[in-house]
């Protein structure tokens, strides 16, 4: 069957409904939306076809914009970095432990995954909020009289995204710790390395691809969203992907959300085109295996 | 070694962070206030009660239910047939269509939900429940394509040849063979898109017609006034119903497996 040289097209006939389902919902409406953003906004809803540069010269010019696209990197950078700390070292305990119900521990990791991520990220205003758990003990203790203030502003939206998130770190980066030779470990110390240089020199460099697979993955998702600083931010938490929401869903102007989707769309498209030229796209999709 | 004990700990207090804030709120569904937060004042159902009464968020349970139940249906049937083209033939290209079919996650969901948006736009169709059904359909497929892919790598080869040898097609071999093979494969997939589909809310809100909610947009409106105890008990039923289904389903399916061998 496989040596023939001639063309076999069965294995079309089976891609062939996923692949116009891709075309028609993703390589077209992505068009579309570079298409749009040359459109002039006329009134609410109402828009003009035109090629013109207005709503990329506003984009440019308008520091609003350029405000908005420095808080997203900046939250995200923040997000990436404080989730791969917390990440790391559970992800290592769960790769070299001897406990005998190891799987129970994977399992709790894939278990929030199921969890809505709505109930997720406002089950923290129980926690943090003027009712929430933290005032709760902390007024209880009577260390405080009035509830203090710790809900609606930066710091929640951060705690937010880095408890949705986090799984898919921990995940990507025992993966690539549990591919590791177990034995690299102990030949490093008898060699006469320290239990520390060992993990430096040897674990640690090994598990990079797991650690930079999870990295990419929260640090697109957390540039991408805007649900998470509507329930848990204040006015001015907002991310690039707020003002697509406000120009589309509030404005109703759909060339400057177009402009604005198809600048998200490229700046996170960079990041991943970084990723897959250093690491290759092969490591994401081990976590799935 | 005390460094370990360390590590220990450390892990037990990420573990703590990951589900303390699960837990509260499962606790607040049976707490017995007017508010939706604490301090606890006692046990109470009286929210489950009012939930059931609450013909809004039975609405939204039926659309997010069928949307859930239809998504893993399409998206599972084309994920699966793709996934056979990649893993049982060879062709030339297949690393691109491997990118191309994984392509809707790389994709912000945001940016895809206006994008789809300006396309519907330009086609003058209004927003229906078709577009969710096609539009959660597509943010799916990459996940079911993925999990499929794994795991019918590991059925051999030579089951399905034994069948045609003995003189069964190409389809007899697939519905007889391959398919209750990979059936475990396409459960999996399909609770997946089922699971993404009913949690989504990124898109949901870009693409629901107006006056139609599911859960999690219903949820994401109430949030607008208070927090109320409602929500806690419709979390509860929701973290039932999206954990309990799938632990259900995987523990049957280990039951039966043992049964049988």
């Amino acid at each position: 069957m496989a040596e023939s040289k001639e063309f076999d097209p069965r294995p079309w006939y089976l891609l062939a409904p996923s692949m116009l389902a891709i075309i028609a919902l993703v390589v077209i409406p992505m068009s579309f939306i570079l298409v749009y953003s040359f459109y002039e906004n006329l009134d609410l809803a109402i828009d003009r076809v035109a090629f013109q540069f207005g709503n990329w010269q506003e984009l440019l010019t308008d520091s609003y914009y350029h405000t908005a696209i420095w808080k997203t990197l900046r939250l995200s950078v923040i997000v990436t970095v404080l989730a791969a700390i917390l990440g790391y070292i559970p992800a290592y305990f769960i790769a070299m432990t001897k406990y005998r119900h190891k799987w129970l521990l994977l399992l709790l990791l894939i278990l929030p995954f199921w969890v809505s991520f709505i109930i997720r990220t406002l089950s923290w205003i129980h926690i943090l909020g003027n009712q929430g758990a933290v005032n709760g003990i902390l007024m209880w203790l009577g260390l405080t009289d009035a509830p203090i203030s710790m809900m609606f502003n930066e710091f929640a939206v951060i705690v937010g995204f880095i408890h949705v998130f986090l799984p898919y770190m921990i995940l990507n980066v025992y993966v690539s710790l549990e591919g590791i030779d177990e034995n690299l470990e102990p030949a490093a110390r008898t060699l006469g390395a320290t239990p520390w240089q060992a993990f430096r020199e040897v674990t640690l460099p090994l598990s990079l691809p797991g650690l930079a697979a999870g990295s990419l993955l929260v640090f697109v998702l957390t540039g991408g969203s805007y649900v998470t600083p509507l329930i848990l931010g204040g006015p001015g938490d907002f991310l690039f992907g707020n003002l697509i929401y406000d120009a589309v869903v509030v404005e109703l102007n759909w060339p400057m959300g177009a402009t604005l989707s198809f600048t998200l769309l490229i700046l996170l498209s960079l990041v991943v085109a970084l990723y897959s030229r250093l690491m290759g796209m092969n490591q994401l999709s081990k976590a799935f295996g | 070694m005390r460094v370990w004990t360390l590590l220990k700990v450390y892990s037990v207090l990420v573990y703590i962070f990951m589900f303390a804030p699960i837990a509260v709120v499962l606790l607040l569904a049976f707490n017995n206030s007017q508010f939706g937060g604490f301090p606890i004042e006692g046990f109470s159902l009286r929210w489950f009660v009012k939930l059931s009464e609450n013909e809004a968020i039975i609405r939204a349970f039926r659309t997010s239910l069928s949307l859930g139940a239809l998504t893993a249906l399409i998206s599972t049937t084309i994920g699966v047939l793709a996934s056979l083209a990649l893993v049982r033939y060879q062709f030339r290209g297949k690393d691109f269509i491997t990118t191309f079919l994984i392509s809707p996650v790389l994709v912000p969901e945001t940016v895809l939900a206006v994008g789809v948006l300006i396309f519907l736009r330009w086609l003058s169709m209004p927003r229906s429940f078709l577009l969710l059904l096609v539009g959660h359909s597509i943010i799916a497929l990459p996940f079911v394509v993925l999990v499929v892919q794994a795991r019918l790598v590991g059925i051999k080869k030579e089951y399905e040849e034994a069948a045609r040898s003995l003189g069964a097609n190409s389809v007899q071999t697939f519905f007889q063979i391959t398919l209750p093979l990979l059936m475990p494969a396409v459960f999996a997939g399909a609770l997946f898109a089922f699971t993404i589909s009913f949690d989504n809310i990124t898109a949901t809100i870009f693409w629901r017609p107006s006056g139609m909610e599911t859960v999690p947009t219903q949820i994401f409106g109430m949030l607008r006034n208070s927090i109320s105890p409602e929500i806690n008990a419709l979390g509860f039923v929701m973290i039932v119903i999206t954990v309990g289904v799938p632990v259900l389903a995987g523990g049957l399916a280990r039951y039966f497996s043992r049964k049988r061998t």
